[in-house]
């Protein structure tokens, strides 16, 4: 326990300090959501139509966006040998190097939501409602996302490689998740999408790791 | 504790590098592994600390823990010093003692010993390359690890550096360690040479 929490800690921390691109993933939300309604017009009716989804699109390319450092920092500096090595199941490690980047990048988007749920006329239901499906679907991104980076982490610039490769894990977290919101919106059933994004997000957490830290064990060089 | 590696072949990108290198070291025994460059010292070292996968052959690793593989075993020194720059010295050293298992043993003791004790605040970044490398060999100081593999050990240390980490050697032996180093240089301390490739 003391091993993952000390990578847990350390890879909190690095993204935290200068240059650790925690607020990379909130920024490039915010500027995207920030774009939408000039690129839309001042229709409010039509913004608070689309507010779910474009919350959710911006949150899906932001974690996107900072997923590629999951493990290449580690291999470029040669810790990912180190971490192989260690005692501590690939696995497990992995799973806690997915939550740590989650805790730093996938969160801050969260807390982000209900501010950016103002700019595009969305009222406090639907916001919340937004937050909520983020809170429950961002972990699946994130978890999924981490097999993508282990296998491109031999890849320099391998950004868009993995964005193409976890396109299609994706995408059922997105129909999911912006179902679940427009659903708390109508008043329509919340439930049943709702428990489906809570399910990828479970599935996601116990297949993520095993699948990256295989295909991490193959790729070393 | 017996290392040996018996008819170890080594492929990179398809292609031959070495094969059939027998080699063994006991307790107590340091190996020299010798060679021209590109004769795939790094290679056996990283095979050995289970990181590529061998073509053809075996290692193994008798007595010492029963239950932990021989990477769970063995210390691996690389080229890089997997240190994070964003991170203090000493952050960097109690995070890597904490991760490997290390003893709760003194970790400004042992930058002390490694003498980087008045850079301990200091963000890795601005460490020089000595420095980096010496910050790296106090890890194999905090975790108690039976075998090191060392990769040009030497590189980028200065002379009191040298001596500071052939004594740590010296040490680890004497504990009866087992010590595997790839270097062109000498290494310091007592240790058989084992040549991969014909010429050098």
């Amino acid at each position: 326990m003391t091993a993952l929490a000390a990578l847990m800690g350390r890879d909190i921390r690095i993204a935290l300090r200068v240059g650790g691109g925690a607020l990379i993933g909130v920024l490039f939300f915010l500027t995207v959501v920030v774009l939408m309604p000039f690129a839309v017009g001042p229709d409010l009716a039509l913004l608070t139509r689309l507010g779910p989804a474009i919350l959710w699109l911006g949150a899906l390319l932001a974690s996107l966006l900072t997923l590629d450092r999951l493990f290449m920092a580690d291999h470029d500096d040669g810790s990912l040998d180190l971490i192989v090595m260690g005692r501590t199941p690939l696995e497990l490690a992995c799973a806690a190097k997915a939550l740590a980047h989650w805790l730093a990048a996938g969160l801050p988007l969260v807390i982000a939501t209900p501010l950016l749920g103002l700019l595009l006329n969305l009222d406090a239901i639907a916001t919340s409602a937004v937050a909520l499906t983020l809170l429950a679907g961002t972990p699946a991104l994130t978890f999924t996302g981490m097999i993508g980076a282990a296998l491109a982490v031999t890849l320099h610039r391998s950004g868009l490689l993995l964005a193409v490769l976890v396109l299609p894990l994706s995408i059922p977290v997105l129909i999911f998740g912006v179902a679940a919101s427009q659903a708390a919106i109508d008043g329509s059933s919340f439930g049943a999408p709702f428990s489906i994004l809570c399910a990828l997000s479970l599935v996601g957490l116990v297949i993520g790791p095993v699948a990256a830290a295989a295909s991490l064990r193959h790729g070393l060089d | 504790m017996r290392l040996s590696g018996r008819g170890v072949s080594c492929a990179r990108g398809g292609r031959p590098v070495f094969s059939g290198l027998d080699f063994e070291a006991n307790s107590g025994e340091a190996l020299a592994v010798v060679g021209a460059n590109g004769s795939g010292k790094t290679s056996l070292l990283r095979m050995i600390a289970g990181l590529l996968v061998l073509a053809e052959g075996s290692i193994t690793i008798e007595g010492g823990g029963a239950e932990l593989t021989l990477p769970e075993q063995a210390h691996y020194l690389g080229h890089r010093d997997a240190l994070k720059p964003a991170l203090s010295v000493i952050e960097n050293l109690s995070f890597w003692r904490d991760f490997l298992g290390g003893e709760r043993s003194d970790v400004s003791e042992t930058l002390a010993t490694v003498g980087l004790g008045h850079a301990a605040l200091l963000p890795a970044a601005y460490l020089s390359a000595g420095q980096k490398r010496r910050l790296s060999i106090a890890r194999l100081l905090t975790v108690n690890r039976p075998i090191w593999l060392l990769d040009e050990p030497g590189s980028a240390l200065d002379a009191a550096g040298a001596s500071m980490f052939a004594g740590m050697m010296n040490d680890h032996l004497a504990r009866g360690g087992l010590i595997v180093a790839a270097t062109h240089g000498p290494l310091g301390i007592t240790a058989r040479e084992l040549r991969i490739g014909g010429r050098t």
